[in-house]
């Protein structure tokens, strides 16, 4: 079959090839394009993953407190938000949300698509963290709490240093899942990597050579992301437990 | 007025009755041992003295503070009551000093450098001051233990609670914790201790309390209760335990 890469360097209005492939202001060529579609990627992935881990930390932290009415919350957050397809509540934020509040209507769709991935998966990591939280023997709530701690304090100081340490690998997958599921974003319009593809192809007629750069970038963020993690893992480690080394 | 005084103390978990009725009490300096078999509700006993474990039923004043009271401020009380734990509970992810200052810190208030000083020298003293830098996880069973009572100490506790200190323990590291408890007996620490070990109880305890099934059968002077429990139930229990 017949490569045609140069279709990156082609001119996204007139087709022309532009020499070193990089367009001047106002000018774009398809990988300029490529380029901006992967920031925005990014983007989403990246702003997503921190909502994620603030509410996903905090909603599982309160499913361990002792305190019914805290437990029930981080409950319900969780299984409303893992019992509704993705795409759905992406398209409720969208164009739903706005709807009955009305303030949202001026928050750019891209703010409105990372609630709605974040959201989504902080629903899965307060699942991680809950059970990272209860993982760890009773006994060492009740040193912290014998000790004098406060109960904040022995979340502070002795339970949740060593819950995130255990929940480090399935952290991991959970973000490379949001630079996947970011795809989603294209269903509103942000001129994302899946976008791209679909309208690039479209006009070039060259889906197989978009698609593999497509492909390329997605699996090098997740990659990235995976290595991220893993440097941390590695910092993090306690000697003289399991895995610990020394 | 007692170090620890409980009064007709009463627990359920759910339908089922774990205290029913326990009253004792631990006169400052006095050590006592609380025995009896698997399941009858030493642990939970010794819990509810800082309301790590909550009762439906009676009063725990230590110090004449009461326990159950929703106006006790817990943290502050448990600061100054020292518990050591059946599986040591060290906390793994620091350092052995920082296991013994981060609460000095945190909830005593104490400087860096004082709850460090304070810290090690504890250590000196359970013979741990070569482990300062390691890791729980680097620790023997008994070293771990040691610590963990090093742990306490640094607290300044009025009172030293030990949950079956030596249950967890090879045979071998029984008596380098032990070791270390008949000396702060002998010091005259105010200690309740929930043990097996009999030998620690005919060395330095005062009083005996006997539990089976969630009642406090015996409570008896130590020669008492050696010489000549009163309760079949006792009788049984020491005989079988103490044949070995």
């Amino acid at each position: 079959m017949n490569w045609d890469w140069q279709v990156f360097c082609k001119d996204t209005i007139d087709g022309e090839i532009v020499p070193r492939c990089f367009g001047g202001p106002g000018d774009l060529t398809y990988l300029d394009w490529l380029l901006s579609a992967w920031g925005w990627t990014l983007s989403v992935s990246l702003l997503a993953l921190l909502v994620a881990l603030v509410f996903g930390s905090v909603m599982g932290i309160l499913r361990t407190t002792p305190h019914r009415g805290l437990v029930f919350l981080g409950n319900a957050w969780t299984e409303f938000f893992r019992n509704i397809p993705l795409l759905v509540q992406i398209f409720l934020w969208y164009h739903v949300v706005p709807a009955l509040i009305l303030p949202l209507r001026d928050v750019p769709s891209f703010l409105l698509v990372v609630m709605g991935l974040g959201l989504f998966t902080s629903a899965r990591i307060s699942e991680q963290v809950r059970a990272g939280i209860q993982s760890l023997p009773r006994g060492q709530r009740m040193a912290g709490l014998a000790l004098g701690f406060t109960l904040p304090q022995t979340y502070r100081h002795v339970l949740l240093p060593m819950a995130f340490r255990i929940v480090i690998p399935p952290l991991t997958s959970e973000s490379m899942n949001i630079v996947k599921n970011s795809a989603v974003a294209f269903a509103v319009s942000i001129s994302e990597l899946t976008l791209f593809a679909l309208q690039a192809q479209e006009e070039t007629a060259r889906g197989i050579e978009i698609y593999l750069a497509v492909t390329g970038l997605y699996f090098l963020s997740a990659f990235a992301l995976n290595r991220v993690f893993h440097f941390v893992e590695q910092r993090v480690r306690v000697p003289g437990m399991i895995g610990g080394g020394q | 007025m007692p170090m620890i005084e409980m009064k007709n103390v009463s627990k359920w978990y759910g339908a089922f009755q774990v205290l029913a009725d326990c009253s004792t009490q631990v006169e400052k300096g006095e050590v006592i041992v609380v025995c009896g078999p698997s399941g009858s509700g030493k642990s939970t006993l010794i819990k509810c003295v800082n309301g790590l474990e909550p009762f439906q039923q009676g009063e725990v004043r230590v110090n004449g503070i009461s326990v159950g009271d929703p106006k006790t401020d817990l943290p502050k009380l448990r600061a100054h009551v020292g518990m050591v734990f059946q599986h040591f509970e060290l906390f793994p992810h620091m350092s052995i000093t920082e296991n013994l200052v981060i609460a000095q810190i945190k909830v005593l208030g104490r400087g860096k450098d004082e709850a460090r000083e304070r810290g090690l020298k504890l250590l000196d003293r359970v013979g741990l001051r070569a482990q300062a830098d390691k890791f729980p996880g680097q620790l023997s069973g008994g070293q771990q233990q040691r610590v963990a009572i090093a742990r306490a100490l640094a607290m300044d506790p009025i009172c030293m609670l030990f949950d079956e200190p030596t249950s967890a323990l090879d045979p071998e590291m029984i008596n380098e914790v032990l070791d270390v408890m008949v000396e702060l007996a002998q010091e005259g620490m105010t200690m309740m201790v929930v043990t097996h070990e009999m030998g620690f109880a005919r060395k330095v305890a005062h009083r005996v309390v006997f539990m089976d099934q969630g009642r406090i059968v015996e409570d008896d002077l130590k020669d008492a209760f050696f010489g000549s429990p009163r309760s079949e139930r006792a009788q049984q229990f020491l005989s079988k335990i103490l044949h070995h």
